[in-house]
């Protein structure tokens, strides 16, 4: 045990104190920021120095009439088809969009022409324009005033309750839910790929530069290998707590920040008081009330759980793969069998879990130890029953003892093994192998 | 000290040790010899419980080996490698704690060593800033940081330019003297005859020889006598194959069931002897011979 813990020690330690470390903890939680930022900021600026693109419209109806937006303004100079698509051609025009005579039961033969490819954000703008304006025609032909429609557009939002055993009633949001069991499943996804390839690099290291047989006349292989994969897992716990208490005080300075600018933007909106604003002004209450509602215990609780259980099953195999190879360019072969459980779990994720999280898919991704670190996070967000998961983190250590184990009998032969290429079988030889 | 009494090993099919005998007294430098491949490396790694035999016995001092006993043994394998980034002293520090010294005590031993070898000014640089014969000096302090009674060196001087060489030589005869074994495994025969009281010879899993240096070499006397002659009053038999050179023929004679007072009472009828000397085997003819009738047979 204590020479574990020397090993946790050094393993720990020569990482920590690289100067690279320092740098990816303090800058990573900026870099998203400043990445959505740039982004803003292209957007304003395109959106500013966009000249407006005029698009002429020969309507043979003479039913339509398209309102000119920022970006796009429209033109009825009631030309000819061919003069209407040499102004295209000639650059005057962006575009040409022409509404030949058709039912209004059965619109067809739409047709814009620009002299380049229209984007998806141009076409679904002009269809939902048309189709807006052909809706209201109709509307207005069967004796509907176009009044009485603007007035019975309605806003809705439904408010979620969930009930529990006890009757107690708690706001649910399915956008806050699926928010963190995304974030939370992508965490310890990224989590799991950055670290285990870590100790993959550090054991193919000790094993390439000899210092292994070293280190096993001193210490027992299993040892080194827990050794190892403790020691990195320390070192991504550690940057996790630093990335929270940075993302932390950032967000407290901010919203200080801006609460200082406060008193001033209340006074105008007092001055306006204005519906839309009170209105907001409820549904921020409303989140709020639904971030009270999550129990922030237990999804913290299980992420930790998760994030280490997935760390560690992982872990185990990714040293087993160092261990058996002399190049990280030789692991790759070895590869696939972690690597495709992962984007299952990863793609489960997105595709059935925080979409539907009590569907059976969702329930097999969630226990099944390969898969449920990512899948399950996804899932306690919503709130799930107390024995799935408990049955869940039950396999889940079970499973990592398991990997420890297999990866332990492949690690223990693997290092001392150089020069030749392992196969499956050779691996399978290994395992089956007493001392 | 180190006893190991019908030691087995294999590997699948592969016969790595077989029935194999070993006996290392306390405070000699045992010679381990063998080409590739014979069973060496096994045999090491199994003594410092690296891997484990099939079958058979190992004592250390009466006591069959057990993992306690790691930390009783310094092992420098052949193959051989240190943390790149690791500063010299942390280095040193880690395996000798993992050897199970305490801190403090670690501490006042590397600084010992470091003083010593005169190495003192590199204690704060890291391994891949060192020349190749200071990180082999390194590896050679970490190996015997923690007093080792029994030491197993892997061809401990490759690597080591011959001032270098020369003081981790002298270093071993002074363990040696303060009662260190030391299992030297080596090819260079010139440092075996140079340094070991006791070799073992290992071919093809087998131990094909075992005993002193001067047991080893005089048992292995081919019976050949070295022999000059000057002026000769008879012809010399062409079947001897001598040399000339001036009137003097250089040639070789085996005993052939004489005694060698006789064979040079019948030498002297051809002439006056300038030179009658046994052909003494060095270790690398031993070496070379042994494992050539081993092959054969």
């Amino acid at each position: 045990m204590d020479k574990i813990w020397l090993v946790i020690q050094r393993e720990y330690l020569a990482r920590v104190m690289k100067k690279s470390f320092l740098l990816v903890t303090l800058l990573t939680p900026l870099i998203f920021p400043a990445i959505m930022g740039i982004f803003v900021w292209i957007a304003v600026e395109e959106k500013d120095n966009q000249s407006l693109r005029i698009i002429e419209v020969i309507d043979d109806n003479d039913l339509f009439f398209l309102e000119s937006s920022e970006q796009y303004a429209f033109s009825f100079s009631n030309l000819q088809e061919e003069e209407a698509k040499e102004l295209v051609q000639n650059g005057e025009r962006f575009g040409f969009l022409h509404i030949p005579n058709f039912d209004l039961k059965d619109p067809k033969g739409i047709t814009y022409y620009g002299e380049e490819n229209p984007s998806m954000n141009l076409i679904s703008y002009l269809e939902n324009n048309l189709k807006k304006k052909i809706e209201e025609q109709r509307l207005f032909e069967s004796g509907i005033d176009p009044k009485i429609i603007n007035e019975v557009r309605t806003k809705i939002s439904i408010k979620s309750i969930t009930l529990d055993d006890q009757g107690t009633e708690t706001v649910s949001d399915a956008t806050v839910n699926y928010a963190i069991g995304f974030l939370a499943g992508i965490l310890i996804y990224m989590f799991i790929f950055i670290y285990g390839n870590q100790i993959m690099q550090g054991v193919i290291e000790e094993k390439s530069s000899r210092i292994v047989e070293i280190l096993v006349s001193s210490l027992k292989p299993f040892q080194l290998m827990m050794g190892k994969i403790l020691g990195i897992a320390a070192v991504g716990l550690t940057q996790l707590v630093i990335w929270i208490v940075l993302i932390g005080t950032l967000t407290t300075v901010v919203t200080g920040f801006l609460g200082m600018q406060m008193p001033q933007q209340q006074a105008m909106q007092m001055a306006n008081a204005d519906l839309g604003q009170s209105m907001s002004n409820s549904d921020i209450g409303e989140i709020l009330q639904v971030l009270s509602g999550i129990n922030v215990t237990e999804i913290v609780l299980c992420f930790v759980f998760y994030f280490l259980g997935g760390y560690l099953l992982y872990g185990a195999l990714f040293a087993g793969i160092g261990s058996a190879v002399d190049a990280p360019s030789d692991a790759q072969q070895f590869m696939l069998p972690v690597t495709i459980p992962l984007i299952v779990a990863y793609m489960g994720l997105f595709v059935f879990v925080l979409n539907d999280p009590n569907s059976t898919t969702s329930f097999w991704l969630s226990i099944v130890p390969l898969t449920s670190p990512i899948a399950m996070m996804g899932r306690v967000s919503y709130g799930v029953p107390g024995l799935e998961l408990a049955l869940s983190m039950g396999l889940l250590i079970l499973g990592f003892l398991g990997t420890t184990w297999l990866a332990g009998k492949i690690y223990r032969i693997g290092i001392l093994m150089h020069g030749t290429k392992p196969t499956y079988k050779t691996l399978w030889k290994w395992i089956k192998t007493n001392n | 000290m180190l006893n190991i009494e019908k030691l087995n090993k294999s590997y699948g099919t592969n016969k790595a040790l077989t029935d194999l005998d070993l006996e290392v007294k306390k405070g000699v430098i045992f010679g381990l010899l063998g080409p590739n491949g014979a069973g060496k490396t096994t045999l090491i790694r199994i003594i410092n419980q690296i891997i484990d035999g099939d079958s058979g016995q190992i004592y250390l001092n009466g006591e069959t080996l057990a993992p306690k006993h790691i930390s009783q043994i310094g092992y420098l394998p052949e193959e051989r490698g240190l943390y790149k980034k690791m500063k010299v002293w942390d280095q040193m520090l880690y395996f000798a704690r993992l050897k199970g010294l305490s801190q403090i005590d670690a501490k006042s031993k590397i600084k010992f060593w470091l003083e010593k070898l005169e190495m003192s000014t590199w204690r704060d640089k890291k391994i891949e800033d060192l020349s190749k014969g200071m990180a082999q000096k390194v590896q050679f302090i970490s190996t015997i940081i923690h007093n080792p009674p029994l030491l197993i060196l892997d061809e401990p001087f490759s690597g080591f330019d011959p001032m270098n060489a020369e003081i981790i030589k002298n270093e071993i005869l002074e363990l040696k003297g303060n009662g260190t074994t030391v299992i030297l495994s080596t090819h260079r025969m010139e440092s075996v005859e140079l340094l070991c009281d006791q070799v073992a010879m290992i071919n093809r899993s087998r131990k094909i020889l075992d005993g002193t240096i001067k047991e080893v070499k005089s048992s292995y006397r081919p019976e050949v006598f070295s022999i000059t002659i000057d002026q000769n009053k008879q012809p010399i038999p062409a079947e001897w194959a001598a040399k000339q050179e001036d009137s003097s023929y250089h040639f070789t004679l085996p005993l052939s069931g004489k005694t060698p007072n006789q064979l040079l009472h019948e030498l002297m009828e051809y002439g006056e002897i300038a030179q009658f000397r046994e052909v003494i085997p060095s270790m690398e003819e031993i070496f070379i011979q042994q494992v050539k009738s081993t092959e054969n047979g």
